[in-house]
């Protein structure tokens, strides 16, 4: 399991993608990478999990945490290529009403 | 060196002549370290699949309750002491798959989890694992003593 970090320069977009699954193993390294790119000035984030398998409720309370503090510092964290299993974590939580969830990061990237 | 996690697993396949029914007994003896959370998911979703477990229910729902309940064992039971350890069991039958997650701590009352849905409780970090729990397998069932957790998904 691990994250890969590209930017879209055009639109100053951060595009982590979730290789695997975001669990309680190795949600800090997400929070990591989101807090070191936020003190490089960056606002804007997708986190993209097309390539990801499950989601655990760790994985789901740092993102919302991560969401909180992305928001609170004016910017913005999206979500983008959730298959239909991960869909409805978020919408059994109700977190689908936190997060703006795109089909795919390009979409999401598109949308800032 | 701790030894690997597959060394502590025991499977044991049992058949019912009259009734023609077939069961699989799946046992891990998984140490109190969140590290191994993963590789005990992915271990028992295999056994799973090759016990007969549709590939929906192995590939995502056992991975996400059985990652759940042993992350509860490890954190919330066994208070991250290294001396404990979670034991799990399942029984792939060919109407139910029951996960069993036991640990050694005191134990808790479920009926006092709060519901992580309702709006103040929204943006909260934690308090999902239960809840996502019921409401992906048919039924939970506790102990008295609230250490051991029962999760059972039924066969269409």
């Amino acid at each position: 399991m691990s994250f890969t970090v590209r930017k879209d320069e055009a639109k100053g977009v951060v595009v982590i993608g979730v290789d695997g699954q975001l669990i309680v193993g190795n949600r800090h390294e997400l929070k990591k990478k989101v807090v070191d790119a936020m003190e490089a000035g960056e606002l804007r984030f997708v986190v993209d999990f097309a390539d990801t398998g499950y989601i655990d409720s760790s994985g789901l309370g740092v993102l919302v945490s991560l969401s909180k503090k992305i928001r609170e510092a004016g910017g913005d964290l999206r979500l983008a290529g959730l298959n239909e299993d991960l869909r409805t974590l978020f919408e059994l939580t109700k977190l689908d009403t936190l997060f703006t969830i795109m089909g795919s990061a390009e979409e999401a990237v598109a949308a800032f | 060196m701790t030894a690997p996690l597959r060394l502590f697993v025991r499977r044991r396949e049992t058949t019912v002549p009259d009734a023609e029914t077939r069961r699989v007994e799946i046992a891990v003896r998984v140490p109190t370290d969140l590290d191994v959370v993963e590789e005990t998911v992915d271990l028992v979703a295999r056994h799973c699949l090759a016990s007969g477990v549709p590939p929906r229910a192995a590939r995502f729902v056992v991975r996400v309750v059985l990652c759940e309940a042993l992350a509860n064992a490890i954190v919330y039971g066994n208070q991250l002491d290294p001396g404990k350890r979670v034991d799990v069991r399942v029984e792939v039958a060919d109407d139910q798959l029951q996960l069993r997650v036991e640990d050694e701590g005191e134990g808790f009352d479920p009926g006092r989890v709060p519901d992580p849905t309702e709006p103040h409780r929204i943006e909260c970090p934690e308090g999902r694992g239960l809840f996502l729990i019921r409401q992906l397998v048919d039924e939970v069932h506790f102990n008295d003593r609230g250490n051991s957790i029962c999760m059972i998904m039924r066969r269409a």
